[in-house]
Parts: structure tokens; C-alpha cells; sequence
């Protein structure tokens, strides 16, 4: 039979810490999209079969399984499709304001199944059980590096 | 194609908690030595061996199947699964397959997952399961993603937390049956509510714990089954599918992978009226929406309906539909590589009969266990006859 401890102390441990680190090659895509942050445009790409608009950018269409063919600038608006407050760290340390973030629809037809979009932080105090359809704007950074970090946050721009 | 009749004969378990003093191979020996035992027969009768373990760095080690593929393993057709959530069902539909084709004629299924290990907290260790570039810069948490789904799934159906706590309740209620859950519990839906917020709309008890556990089970040829038991549980169906996993961009508040999941299991099995022809289920609940969530992409429920048959009493232990009698994660705990086997061996046991106190009120014959992972867009469905 297995034996519940409350404490790893209760058992003998060795400590070690992973060390790793990376440098990822951003890609063709990819590329493309952060330098166009850092220039304060957000760069999807388009399929000419099917129309569908990817952001973040793909060098190929999913469905149609075939290179997609367009760079395409999208409005850094867009609708809150869905969101959430988080009140713990990625530690599980409790935080002292609220962090809320939401994914972005970014145009597209609203009964579209798959749809382009962003996974971004909302701006300031709100209420967050009343975010689903709200109109929002990317606030960009004054300082840019081309990265995701380049829009501080999507802020509320209708009620 | 000829495919060969597939039953499950034997299946282990270990406690589910906090944490345990044994290793990894320790704990999924013990699984699959109850496993050995159950079905009467030893390591030397197995021919194949299927490892199920998810993440590589709750043990901190790469190559985590060889790791704990030594509990059973060596010198065996060793294969490892790995579909995050989903990883225990999967390797099901992997034993049933290695079977089904001929290739293997008893296959052992070691599962196993040690989250204690992980410092500060095992949640810090999904850090490293995001997209290097468009999402680890914004430092997210895992529950974020599950909290932005459930809050879309109660937008879309108008469907009320009261309604989610609901099946916390149920299933840590269930649990008290179960000697090997960690979260049992008599609790109110008002404990759930009060319970602290982590990431709203997820409070602390619509969430199962992390926990350490090891499950395991014996696949047979199905014309050998009988040598080792009068009660095979036969698996007659299985299916498995995975959607869009750019969750960013694609809607989340019916799971269609899910019903894909299901309809190729259906099929196999010859079942049209999935409300009607199973009779007891165990659908993965990791947070207490995604049951609701899930029986709905089973097509047990209508979509937006599963909540309402709830309250009714349709998935209680005496209703028509008993829905994780374990007591599920939510009321064992959520061991990623073992909870989908948890899942098995429940509907496996209830089948048998021999599930003890968890056994469900009504005689039950066909039943069906769900596991759901990856990120969020992968589910595995295993349907099990008597």
C-alpha cells in the first residue's frame, strides 16, 4: 500500500532545479507578426480558397491544406469572445488585484466556429462577468520590441 | 477488416493523495501488481505493455515512459501514451488496439502521475506548455483558459455557477463511496460558491486537486478471456478526436471533438440513442463544469440541457443516468496519467459488479468512460458491455 505524507520533509528528498534555456527561432510567420507589433500592426494572413484570415499569421491553411497566399493587416479591434479574472499567480501565489484577461475575436463573422483572434489582458478595473461581446482596442506600449508584450492591454471602448 | 473481441480482465489501484512517500515506479508497481491480481495472472503471461504518463516535467525527468515503464516493462512491447488529460484513455484505445489487430494478446496498462513533486506549487510546472511566443510572454496560469471556457459555456447556454457547484457536490457526495479518493466530502453548493476564487469564474472547489496516484488494467484477446474470468467487460467501442488546438480562435463553449469522439465510439458499438443505451457514465471532470460540458458533447444531454437533468436526478448513483460514481477527479483527485484509468476502472468495476459501495443502484450493462486533454481540444471515449 502507498503511504500519504503531509510533508515532503517526511520522506528522504533530493532538490534540483531544471536549468534550460532557449532561443527560439520565431519562423516565418511568426516573424512577420512581431515585427509588425513593434511597428504597432497587428499581421494575419489570408487563404485565398477558403478566405479565412489567420492571427495570429499561419503559412498554411489548416482546411484547405495548402500555403496560405496574403499578408494582411487587421484592425486592432476587436470583440471580447470570452474572459476571466485571475486572483492567483502561475506560482498559485494569491495576487492582490485581480489579472483579467480575455480572448479576442479580431473579425471574422460572428457564427464563425474558428475565427481570428488574440489571447490578450484587458485593461483596469472591470466587471469582468459582463465582458462577453464588449468592443475592444489595442492600448500599444510607446517602447516597442516585437513581441506580444508590444499592446500593454485591449482596453473597453463600449459599453 | 476483421477486428478481434477486446475485454478488460483485471485493474488496480492506488490511493489518490496529496502526496505520497513512493516513487514513481513504486506507486505504478503497486497498480499493476492489484492489476495482475484481479485478472489471476502474472508479469510473464503479459506480452505488452502500455505506458500512460503525462507531463515529463512533474517527474523531472524526459522520457518519463521508460521511466516508469520499469514497473512491468522490461524486455515487453513497450509503447508510451501521452494525450495530456485524455493520456489514460488513450492508452485504453491503444491497449484495445494492440489487441484488436492481433498483434498483442495481454496487454498491461501502467498508469501514473507524481504532481507533489513540483516546487513552488505543481501548477507552476504548466508554465512550460504554452506557445513560446504568442502566449508564455503573458505569464499565464493553466486554470485561465479552463475559466475563459466555462464562463463561455454559461454565457452561450445561460447557464448559472450554482448550477456548475452542483456537480462538486455530486461528485465529492460520490467519492465517500470510493476508498481511494482524496476530495470526498459532504458538501453544499453554498461551500463551492464561498470557496476562494482562483481564477473567476473558477472558485477552489469547482476545481479537482492535484494528487499523486497510479491506476492500472489487463487488456485481453477476447477469446482468452474467459480462462481468466466468468465476467469479461468487453470494450465495444471506442473513438478518439481533437480539435483546433489554437484555442484562441475557436469557439468554446461546445465541445465538437468531443461529439466526434463520441459518434465514432457510438458507431463501433452500434449505439443511435446514446440517452437510452448507456447506463452509467464517467465523463472526465477535472473542474466541475466540464462534466456538464462534456455529457452535452456525448449527446447524453442537448446542448445547454445538461445542467437542467442535474438537478433533476438524472446523473445521481440512483438516477437513470449515474454519472461518476467514483466520484471522479473532483472527488479523488487528478493524477493527469492515472485519472483517465480512474475513469475506466470505474465503469469497468460497475460493470462487473464489483464496484462495492460505489456500485450504482440500477443493473447497469453498457457504460462509457470520457477523458479530455491536451490543452484543451482532445477527447478519448471508451464504451464498455457486460
Amino acid at each position: 500500500m502507498v503511504t500519504p505524507i503531509k510533508k515532503s520533509e517526511e520522506a528522504v528528498t533530493i532538490r534540483y532545479k531544471l536549468e534550460a534555456y532557449y532561443s527560439f527561432s520565431a519562423g516565418i510567420a511568426y516573424t512577420k507578426f512581431l515585427n509588425g507589433l513593434k511597428e504597432g500592426k497587428i499581421i494575419g494572413r489570408k487563404c485565398y480558397r477558403c478566405g479565412r484570415v489567420y492571427v495570429p499569421p499561419r503559412m498554411y491553411c489548416d482546411d484547405c491544406f495548402r500555403p496560405t497566399d496574403e499578408w494582411v493587416e487587421v484592425r486592432d479591434e476587436g470583440v471580447i469572445e470570452t474572459a476571466s479574472a485571475s486572483y492567483i499567480s502561475w506560482t498559485r501565489d494569491r495576487l492582490e488585484e485581480p489579472e483579467v484577461i480575455a480572448v479576442i475575436r479580431l473579425g471574422g463573422r460572428e457564427k464563425d466556429w474558428i475565427f481570428p483572434g488574440l489571447f490578450h489582458r484587458i485593461c483596469g478595473k472591470v466587471d469582468v462577468d459582463r465582458l462577453i461581446g464588449k468592443k475592444v482596442k489595442a492600448v500599444w506600449r510607446e517602447k516597442r520590441e516585437g513581441s506580444i508584450n508590444d499592446i500593454e492591454c485591449f482596453k473597453v471602448v463600449e459599453g | 477488416m476483421m477486428l478481434r473481441k477486446v475485454a478488460i480482465v483485471g485493474a488496480g489501484l492506488t490511493l489518490f493523495r496529496r502526496r505520497l512517500k513512493e516513487t514513481p515506479q513504486e506507486m505504478a508497481w503497486e497498480a499493476a501488481r492489484k492489476a495482475l491480481d484481479e485478472a489471476g495472472l502474472e508479469l510473464k503471461d503479459i506480452d505488452c505493455v502500455i505506458t500512460s504518463a503525462a507531463l515529463d516535467a512533474y517527474d523531472g525527468v524526459h522520457m518519463r515512459g521508460e521511466h516508469i515503464a520499469h514497473s512491468g516493462g522490461v524486455r515487453k512491447t513497450v509503447s508510451r501514451v501521452y494525450a495530456g488529460g485524455a493520456t489514460g484513455g488513450m492508452a485504453t484505445i491503444s491497449a484495445w488496439y494492440h489487441v484488436a489487430s492481433g498483434l498483442c494478446d495481454k496487454v498491461l496498462v501502467i498508469g501514473e502521475e507524481k504532481m507533489s513533486h513540483a516546487l513552488p506549487h505543481p501548477q507552476s510546472v504548466f508554465r512550460y506548455i504554452w506557445d513560446p511566443i504568442t502566449e508564455k510572454p503573458l505569464n499565464p496560469n493553466l486554470i485561465w483558459i479552463f475559466a475563459m471556457e466555462m464562463y463561455r459555456y454559461m454565457k452561450t447556454y445561460n447557464v448559472s455557477k450554482e448550477e456548475i457547484a452542483l456537480v462538486s457536490v455530486k461528485n465529492k457526495r460520490n467519492a465517500l463511496n470510493n476508498p481511494y479518493a482524496q476530495a470526498a466530502a459532504n458538501i453544499t453548493v453554498d461551500d463551492v460558491l464561498n470557496s476562494e476564487v482562483l481564477v473567476w469564474p473558477v472558485n477552489r472547489l469547482d476545481v479537482s486537486p492535484v494528487s499523486d496516484g497510479a491506476g492500472a488494467i489487463v487488456v485481453v484477446n477476447g477469446d482468452v478471456a474467459r480462462q481468466f474470468t466468468d465476467t469479461p467487460v468487453w470494450i465495444v467501442g471506442v473513438g478518439w478526436n481533437m480539435d483546433n488546438p489554437q484555442w484562441s480562435n475557436r469557439e468554446l463553449a461546445y465541445a465538437r471533438y468531443v461529439e466526434e469522439s463520441a459518434m465514432m465510439a457510438y458507431k463501433m458499438a452500434k449505439i443511435e440513442r446514446p440517452d437510452k443505451e448507456i447506463d452509467v457514465i464517467e465523463p472526465h471532470d477535472p473542474f466541475d463544469y466540464k462534466e456538464l460540458h462534456h455529457i452535452e458533447g456525448l449527446k447524453i444531454a442537448k446542448r445547454g440541457e445538461a445542467p437542467k437533468l442535474l438537478k433533476e436526478g438524472v446523473f445521481d448513483l440512483d438516477g437513470d443516468i449515474p454519472s461518476s460514481p467514483s466520484g471522479g477527479l473532483m472527488g479523488c483527485g487528478n493524477p493527469i496519467g492515472a485519472s483517465g484509468l480512474l475513469k475506466v476502472i470505474s465503469i469497468y468495476w460497475q460493470l462487473k459488479g464489483i464496484a462495492g459501495r460505489m456500485q450504482v443502484k440500477k443493473p447497469v450493462y453498457t457504460g462509457l468512460a470520457q477523458n479530455w486533454g491536451d490543452l484543451m481540444q482532445m477527447s478519448a471515449v471508451v464504451i464498455m458491455r457486460r
